[in-house]
């Protein structure tokens, strides 16, 4: 049996393990004692669109955790740095997946260990109602390819374990085009939102009026496609259609940096805007209109 | 002499607080808020702050109770002007002058549709609503007026205004042209209402926070080039009201914070609209400006969803 540790048990690092916990034995790497406490007691609840009730084993002490063959780096951008830190030392046999949004994940992992590495993007969403009960919302895919040295075939494993578990998941050879198309969709859908309250809804595809929001979107998506153009990425899709597709969904999806600002919690602008900003400044191009925002997200923030 | 000040909200009643100190002037205040008008009708309207001051006149949400005016300031959020020159016109006739003292670009327009003689006006003091009959005055500050150019308002009308205001204690400039006034104005708050609306900062927070204040120069770069080619000339850097507004009222919150804070509609459209739609006319983008104005009219729409 596959065994499979997940750091970070949020929203996307439940699901993964919820889901996992059907095919393979799961731990846990939690930040709150309580957390893990819950977790042992009372295993995950996973309900919406799958229903599932895992036995996990859940550890805040990184050294507590058993030997794996996978581990999942599910924390928010803004904890991954001391999760994989935590990290250090530890798992010898195991493959690493970074499911972070933004770029530079697999850099800050690979700086505390020589695992091999797995990068991915995942565009699964969920609420958390507790500490042990998650709710998956979204069921789309996980997108998965090699980092460095890493060899398709741990590659296409990873994305088969991921499937058989229940939740959706595609193999690339190469991930920074699909990473790229994510990020620029991200950077903009999850500032938009923190800013005007909104959840992805049709305004964000709007552009008919002169005060349409779609036409900010739509400026925003062009400024980061001219950085991946920069920067010799061919992108796996469309900002653009990828947006005027998710907001064809029936339920409007919550960003995550929507829900940080109405909880005040610190948001991922640094690594989401941010690493798209950095590299923009790094190839020369222009991107005024991240930068505004990327300003006022700061502002929120500052505001606390 | 009497005047009427059209909405009595936190600019309104600066004016009409001070102008009711003057005793040859009869004060009329035109306010919707019933709670208001019977608190400034029973106790005064009180302006604490920066100066303490009661003004004691009449207040009425009723416009058919107000007499004949010389004059009238109008001070309602832009988007009520109409309205609000509806219900008041009959107050004044071919003699009077109405003078706007509001923010943004457009308001003399709508004025002029309803009364004949229009005063353009800009004005710098600030203050927000404590309670009932009570405004905290946030900010002192000059005024600008000057003739509506289509209505040929005389000259002598818009001295009279501003030498009585003045008297009152509200520093005020008669101007032969008073359109560098409110351009310098309105760049000013389209550079930092909107930041400060979106943010939740106060105006000296987002000129201290380094991201913030780039924005705002940003801004006004855009709004200083669409005024350049209508041929407008500025009486002011926006920049430098930017920075003066940081020293003397650095904790003022701009009146669209106030507005998105009490989930008020924003006078946006008649800011980076204004610019937006003036610079596209001009054939000069101004696509922060342009984003500003999207971002704050989606926010107003976030607050039908809860």
């Amino acid at each position: 049996m596959t065994r499979v540790c997940v750091v970070g048990a949020g929203v996307i690092g439940s699901l993964y393990a919820g889901h996992l916990a059907q095919v393979g034995e799961v731990s846990v790497l939690t930040r709150r004692e309580g957390h893990a406490e819950a977790l042992n007691a009372e295993g995950l609840h996973v309900s919406g669109k799958s229903e599932r009730q895992a036995a996990v084993s859940a550890t805040r002490d990184p050294a507590a955790l058993p030997d794996v063959d996978l581990c999942i780096v599910a924390t928010k951008a803004t904890h991954l740095e001391a999760a994989a830190q935590a990290l250090e030392g530890r798992l010898p046999g195991a493959t690493i997946m970074t499911v972070q949004n933004g770029l530079g994940a697999e850099e800050i992992v690979r700086a505390h260990g020589d695992w091999p590495l797995i990068s991915a993007v995942t565009f699964m969403s969920g609420t958390k109602h507790a500490d042990t009960h998650v709710e998956y919302i979204l069921d789309t895919e996980t997108w998965l390819g090699p980092y460095e040295s890493t060899p398709r075939e741990s590659v296409d494993e990873t994305a088969q374990l991921l499937a058989s578990s229940g939740l959706k998941a595609r193999a690339f050879d190469n991930l920074r085009p699909a990473q790229w198309s994510k990020l620029i969709f991200n950077a903009t859908v999850n500032s938009v939102a923190a800013l005007t309250g909104l959840p992805h809804d049709r305004h964000f595809a709007e552009t008919a009026r002169p005060d349409d929001l779609g036409r900010v979107v739509r400026e925003l998506m062009e400024e980061g496609t001219r950085v991946a153009a920069a920067a010799a990425i061919e992108l796996h899709e469309d900002p653009w259609d990828m947006n005027i597709h998710a907001t064809q969904h029936g339920s409007a999806h919550y960003p995550s940096m929507l829900e940080d600002v109405q909880v005040r919690r610190p948001t991922e602008i640094d690594l989401i805007t941010g690493s798209l900003v950095r590299e923009a400044d790094r190839l020369g191009v222009d991107v005024p209109q991240h930068r505004a925002l990327y300003a006022l997200v700061k502002g929120i923030e500052e505001s606390w | 002499m009497r005047v009427c000040v059209v909405g009595c909200g936190a600019v309104g009643s600066l004016f009409a607080a001070h102008l009711a100190q003057l005793e040859e002037v009869e004060v009329w205040a035109y306010d919707l808020a019933r709670d208001h008008v019977e608190a400034i009708n029973r106790d005064g309207l009180r302006l604490s702050g920066v100066g303490e001051l009661v003004g004691r006149m009449t207040a009425t949400s009723e416009a058919a109770e107000i007499p004949r005016c010389d004059y009238g300031i109008v001070a309602v959020k832009s988007m009520h002007t109409d309205a609000a020159l509806a219900a008041t016109a009959g107050v004044f006739d071919d003699e009077s002058a109405v003078c706007s003292v509001q923010n943004g670009i457009g308001n003399e327009e709508t004025v002029a549709e309803h009364v004949r003689f229009v005063i353009r006006g800009t004005t710098f003091p600030a203050g927000h609503l404590i309670a009932p009959g009570q405004v905290g005055w946030d900010t002192k500050g000059d005024s600008w007026i000057g003739p509506f150019e289509p209505s040929g308002t005389p000259m002598g009308k818009v001295e009279g205004l501003a030498e009585l205001v003045t008297r009152a204690g509200m520093p005020t400039h008669a101007l032969a042209d008073a359109r560098s006034a409110q351009w310098t104005k309105a760049i000013f708050n389209a550079a930092t209402n909107p930041v400060g609306a979106l943010t939740g900062l106060a105006h000296g927070e987002v000129c201290d926070f380094e991201p913030t204040r780039r924005l705002v120069t940003q801004l006004c770069d855009e709004g200083k080039a669409v005024v350049a080619a209508l041929a407008i000339e500025l009486d002011h850097d926006p920049e430098e009201m930017v920075d003066h507004a940081a020293r003397v009222a650095h904790d003022h919150k701009a009146s669209m914070t106030q507005d998105v804070e009490a989930r008020r509609q924003t006078e946006i459209d008649f800011l980076n609209g204004a610019i937006v739609e003036r610079g596209e006319e001009a054939g000069v983008p101004a696509p922060l400006n342009r984003t500003m104005w999207a971002l704050v009219k989606a926010l107003e729409d976030s607050w039908a969803l809860a």
